[in-house]
């Protein structure tokens, strides 16, 4: 980990059309914020925070209303290619097979067909998926199909990835070797990487750092550094106690103990 | 289920659909007899098999079949390609969409075959009214299926090419497209069903050729059999374009799980 800043958030600020009633809806406010070259953060808050919202402005997808984010310490004017993101839905398509499916994002990008089908071949071969290579998503678990959409994302060589629950609809214990599996490509590759999460414990065991935000209009209201080893084990990860501790923390701040059922905790299948 | 128990089942089906079929054909030969239905009403088996016999010898039978599956296929070939010409253009213009679709609605609402008699009388007794029919009638179904698929794919999925920095038409061809063509089939098997009717009510209309005219010139001799054998005729060039259909479509939706892919046809 350097202390160069691969991603930032720079006082952003998000607005939308509220629908039905007339009126301007913050999703954002004033959220500032930085990632280091190799480091995984998490961000943590309520449905409908606007942590995903952040992603998109990020990824290049939609335009802040106020701030702005940088990558590579370039302002993100779009999409570029040196952000990735990868959603809870695998967005497998279904008319491709497992190869092609990894190789989508950089053929878009244009890199030639030997190229592409040279680095689909290792990516596979690094999440014991090789053998699937010409296997048709509805072939696959879900968990399987998870790898192949994080190969796809890798594929394309991103210095930033973006997760938004990447893990969250598949079952328990699929996702901790899914969590396993990310950790250690993350280290390897030295990767830098921003978590959106509704799962404390995926939270601790995965990141750097954990940012807390408020509801919304969602800001950052507290960051707990995460000072634990092994950021590529999470599964040693969850059997040091310490994780109980921060994860007892984050509760603590998200106001668990005193949420109403109003506006649930955790959405989306996590 | 395992492929076993599957395919004894699917043995099982097959042996009491020819069966059935048998039954069938013995009810007719001997149905009608029985049950004192004059052979003007109902002519037996025998009677339509003799009829189609001499249909073919000296009736241009297979003249009258070609023409009008030559009309199917170019009014369902055209029909198709402007259905889903229009459904992909107005798929991606919803400002199109929203001035065209009071007039979509109207025409499709509108019994297409009631425009028969007026294309014979701006086009005479010629191929091209038939067509034309048949153009519009494959046209709706093709085009509302692909109009749907286009608007109803998964913005994450184009977000997704987005985010890969994809082109406008890197998104439709490689996202738009492919997503468009499970849809698309099931309105390719509608039209092919229909466009059999789009071209037998033209030939009914006016003309003087095609298994349309054939049927109604056997009901003008009161030839019960060879409006049978018309029938018949225009029964088998509907299943072999349903069927052919259903063909293309395994070998272009592969990836289907096979059961998806109307599995029983």
């Amino acid at each position: 980990m350097s202390d160069v800043v691969r991603l930032e958030y720079r006082n952003v600020t998000m607005r939308f059309a509220a629908t039905g009633n007339r009126g301007v809806l913050t999703a954002v406010q004033g959220v500032s914020f930085s990632v280091r070259d190799g480091e995984v953060v998490s961000l943590i808050g309520p449905s409908g925070c606007g942590k995903s919202t952040l992603l998109n402005i990020g990824s290049g997808l939609t335009a802040p209303s106020e701030g702005t984010a940088f990558v590579d310490g370039e302002r993100v004017a779009g999409p570029n290619a040196h952000v990735a993101f990868m959603l809870q839905k695998d967005l497998l398509l279904p008319w491709r097979t497992v190869a092609e499916n990894v190789m989508f994002g950089v053929e878009i990008q244009g890199v030639a067909a030997a190229e592409r089908r040279q680095r689909a071949q290792a990516l596979l071969e690094n999440f014991s998926l090789a053998e699937f290579s010409n296997h048709y998503p509805h072939q696959l678990s879900g968990g399987m199909r998870q790898r192949v959409a994080l190969a796809r994302t890798l594929a394309v060589d991103p210095h930033v990835l973006l997760l938004d629950e990447p893990f969250s609809a598949v079952d328990a214990q699929t996702r901790m070797v899914l969590q396993r599996d990310l950790a250690q490509t993350l280290k390897l590759a030295g990767k830098t990487a921003l978590l959106i999460t509704h799962d404390l414990a995926e939270a601790v065991t995965l990141s750097d750092r954990v940012l807390v935000m408020s509801r919304r209009p969602g800001a950052i209201i507290d960051e707990i550094v995460i000072d634990m080893a092994e950021r590529d084990n999470p599964i040693a990860r969850r059997h040091d106690p310490k994780v109980n501790d921060y994860v007892a923390r984050l509760m603590d701040r998200l106001d668990i103990g005193h949420a109403s059922l109003e506006q649930p905790a955790a959405g989306g299948g996590a | 289920m395992s492929g076993d128990a599957r395919s004894a089942q699917m043995r099982k089906g097959t042996a009491a659909s020819a069966a059935l079929f048998v039954v069938f054909l013995v009810a007719w030969q001997w149905g009608p007899g029985l049950l004192g239905i004059p052979s003007f009403i109902v002519p037996p088996l025998s009677a339509v098999a003799a009829e189609f016999v001499h249909a073919l010898k000296f009736d241009h039978l297979m003249l009258h079949t070609g023409v009008t599956v030559a009309e199917v296929l170019a009014g369902f070939i055209l029909g198709s390609l402007l259905g889903a010409f229009a459904g992909y253009m107005l798929g991606m213009s919803p400002v199109a969409e929203l001035a065209l679709s009071p007039y979509i609605l109207a025409l499709q609402i509108a019994p297409k075959v009631a425009f028969a008699p007026l294309f014979i009388l701006w086009m005479g007794f010629t191929v091209y009214p038939k067509i034309l029919v048949a153009i519009l009638i494959v046209f709706f179904p093709v085009m509302v299926n692909v109009l749907t698929a286009v608007r109803t794919v998964d913005p994450d999925l184009i977000n997704l090419a987005r985010a890969f920095k994809a082109t406008r038409a890197q998104i439709f061809w490689k996202i738009e497209f492919p997503t468009s063509m499970p849809p698309m089939f099931a309105g390719l098997r509608i039209g092919a069903t229909l466009a059999v009717v789009g071209v037998v009510v033209g030939e009914l209309v006016g003309g003087n050729v095609g298994l349309g005219y054939l049927l109604t010139f056997g009901e003008g001799q009161a030839n019960t059999p060879l409006v049978f054998v018309s029938i018949v005729m225009l029964t088998v060039v509907g299943a072999i374009a349903y069927l052919g259909v259903i063909l293309v479509e395994r070998r272009v939706l592969h990836y289907l799980p096979t059961r998806a892919i109307g599995g029983n046809l």
